[in-house]
């Protein structure tokens, strides 16, 4: 008994990664390399069991990498992929840039308030994601709080234009992704020794110093994970940009709706996505490297 | 300084000291951590601060050091004010309770970390790291990160650190505390020795009373904020200026009475109707008619079996306990009166009395002079 339950507890994780990914990966590479048509489901071939061996041999002489060479053809295929890169690289620097102060100031607060301000930090999850979209669309547009503020106090004459801009875009990725970078920031900044920088500041630093010398390189581990976990996901973000962004905020994921949704073009849709996971595949294995190494 | 002359500059009245403190005083809110402290510390002295867990030892070391503001009174070093004067300002050194070893460095860029943020000349900071790591004798170590040493190189490292940029003054705070008793005497000494070497003037906290005897030229031992006594470790034992210090240094015998007669040099305490008092040597605070205390260390108290009548100070026991340790024996003898003496014996002398044992009749004694009537 003792026996026959190790490999089913080994065997658990596995299954559980061929269900959920395996099997659907898969099945969206099936799809990319098929063809659009008209009908249900929207490509061929489909394949069909009761043929036997000439129905799987002639299911697969229909395969093709047509649909990866039109991602080549068309430039609009390319700029997306950069401009989500570019745009989840800068949102992900700029949630840094926020994120880095918050997770030190929370590591810096007294012991009792920190259980608080950690719960603060994860509170907007407590609510719907798309409720709290709808509510930056609220406050950025013309006529919304942000812009009735400063025209308010005087500092602006007329409104900003901020929703439907890439502004809008990262202001929304980085308030929904902040609590990723916060997190990892904090534990890292939290186990740090305090003592570590008294002895900088023995050693001749002044604060400043004694920050960038011995806060900084040991809260590295954090700032990585805390990077991959906004790079990843902002990547193929769609709801952000389709909500916050204007005509001309072009990201990968927006594409893959699209093509999906409107086109009905499920085999470039699928070639679609596996392409943006493929370019996935190089930061996902670093991180992975990151929290090896760290651990 | 010469070898025959004996290095005492706190019995100089010309000497100038290199730390002073001044009615230093220490609140955090409404708890005073350190009270009204006066205290002079001259240069290249091994100067031990002692004193039971909470009486104020880190904090004393942490306003030397630079990390504390004084709530009150003055600290010079080298006859300069403190007062506002950050940590990376002071010609002073810390070496850490916990060590606090930069994770993220090897122990030869630990070493380098201060000398880099001083005005050394580039070439010359590899020349000091590598005298210093030969100081403490981790030069095969210089690669290793702090989490791949022992507890004992750690120590060092951080040893070698705090003393790399040649501070007039280490602070060193329980430096000894995470090592084993055996690590931990052998270290006292290489201290001592880098200490000499150095010329630096140390000050190390401990709770550890036989490690203050071993190091210190001088001790100050401290109860809740205060500093009860200075001296060097051969006072504090025989001539302890109060019970507290008598009893934190050491074994000893406390027997409380009252003071009968005190005649220059010499006093006598009357502990109980119809006993004969004791006459031992007049101590601190001890005053004629006042209630006080007589202490004796063991090892001044003689164990007989027939009753030394040559003695003024004898009394009559049962024996309660024997314990060898080793090369000593202390036997727990209680007396009549109720109160429990013991009485130590090197082991070489065991056998003499190897007569004696659990639940025997015998007879205490000690000399007129072996000790002390303190004030209580
Ligand atoms: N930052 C602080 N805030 C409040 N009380 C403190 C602080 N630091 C130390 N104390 C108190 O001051 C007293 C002396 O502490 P400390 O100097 O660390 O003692 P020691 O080193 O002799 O064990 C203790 O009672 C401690 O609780
Ligand atoms: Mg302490």
């Amino acid at each position: 008994m003792r026996l026959s339950s190790r490999p089913v507890l080994i065997g658990l994780p596995y299954l559980w990664l061929l269900l959920l990914f395996l099997v659907p990966f898969g099945i969206v590479l099936k799809i990319s390399l098929s063809d659009v048509a008209i009908a249900i489901p929207p490509y061929v071939p489909v394949l069909d069991p009761s043929e036997g061996w000439a129905g799987i041999t002639g299911f697969l002489s229909q395969l093709d990498f047509e649909n990866y060479v039109w991602l080549t053809q068309d430039d609009l295929y390319w700029k997306a992929y950069l401009s989500s890169v570019r745009i989840a690289a800068i949102s992900t620097a700029l949630t840094l840039l926020v994120g880095f102060p918050l997770a030190y100031a929370m590591a810096r607060a007294p012991e009792q308030w920190r259980p608080s301000l950690l719960m603060l930090v994860i509170l907007p999850f407590w609510t719907s994601f798309l409720i709290r979209v709808y509510a930056w669309i609220g406050i950025l547009s013309n006529e919304g709080f942000l812009n009735q503020a400063l025209m308010g106090i005087g500092l602006i004459d007329a409104p900003l234009t901020i929703l439907n801009t890439n502004a809008a875009v990262y202001i929304g990725i980085v308030y929904t992704y902040l609590p990723f970078m916060v997190l990892p920031i904090y534990a890292t900044l939290e186990k740090m020794d305090g003592s570590l920088l008294e002895a900088a500041e023995d050693l001749g630093c002044t604060r400043l110093q004694a920050f960038w010398a011995v806060t900084v390189p040991l809260s590295r581990p954090g700032v990585i994970a805390g990077c991959f976990l906004v790079f990843i996901p902002a990547l193929g973000e769609f709801v952000i940009p389709s909500l916050l962004g204007g005509s001309d905020t072009l990201m990968i994921g927006k594409v893959l709706w699209e093509e999906f949704f409107s086109n009905r073009d499920w085999p470039v849709a699928s070639a679609v996505a596996i392409v943006l996971l493929l370019i996935l595949v190089v930061p996902i294995v670093l991180f992975q490297r990151n929290q090896e190494r760290s651990a | 300084m010469s070898h025959t002359e004996v290095f005492a500059p706190w019995d100089d009245p010309e000497a100038t000291p290199l730390i002073s403190c001044q009615d230093v005083t220490k609140r955090y809110g409404e708890f005073t951590a350190i009270e009204r402290l006066t205290l002079d510390i001259f240069p290249r002295e091994f100067f031990a601060l002692l004193g039971p867990s909470g009486c104020g030892k880190t904090t004393l070391m942490r306003m030397l050091g630079g990390f504390e503001d004084v709530s009150g009174g003055r600290i010079t070093i080298d006859g300069q004010d403190m007062a506002g004067i950050p940590p990376n300002k002071r010609a002073v050194n810390m070496m850490f309770q916990s060590y606090a070893l930069f994770p993220h460095l090897t122990v030869w860029d630990n070493l380098a970390f201060g000398l880099k943020r001083s005005d050394m000349a580039k070439d010359q900071i590899g020349d000091r790291v590598e005298a210093m790591l030969k100081l403490v004798q981790l030069q095969k170590f210089a690669k290793r990160k702090p989490h791949q040493l022992s507890g004992g190189q750690k120590q060092r490292v951080a040893l070698a650190r705090a003393l790399a940029k040649g501070p007039k003054l280490l602070l060193l705070d329980e430096p000894l505390g995470a090592l084993d008793k055996k690590l931990r005497q052998q270290t006292q000494f290489e201290l001592m020795d880098i200490q000499e070497k150095t010329g630096t003037t140390f000050v190390i906290v401990t709770h550890d009373q036989e490690e203050a005897m071993t190091v210190a030229s001088r001790i100050a031992v401290m109860d809740e904020g205060r500093i009860v006594q200075v001296d060097t470790p051969g006072r504090i034992y025989e001539a302890p200026n109060s019970v507290y210090v008598a009893d934190f240094i050491g074994d000893v015998n406390v027997i409380r009475g009252r003071v009968s007669a005190l005649n220059g040099e010499s006093a006598e305490l009357n502990w109980g109707e119809g006993k004969r008092p004791i006459r031992a040597t007049a101590g601190a605070g001890a005053v004629h008619d006042a209630s006080g205390a007589f202490v004796i260390r063991p090892e001044k108290v003689t164990i007989a079996t027939e009753e030394p009548t040559d003695r003024h100070n004898r009394v009559k026991g049962v024996v309660e306990d024997i314990a060898y340790l080793g090369n000593l024996s202390t036997f727990h003898v209680r007396l009549e009166s109720g109160d429990l003496i013991s009485a130590q014996l090197a082991n070489s002398r065991r056998f003499a009395n190897r007569g004696i044992t659990w639940e025997d009749p015998v007879w205490l004694s000690w000399s007129d002079t072996a000790g002390l009537v303190l004030g209580d």
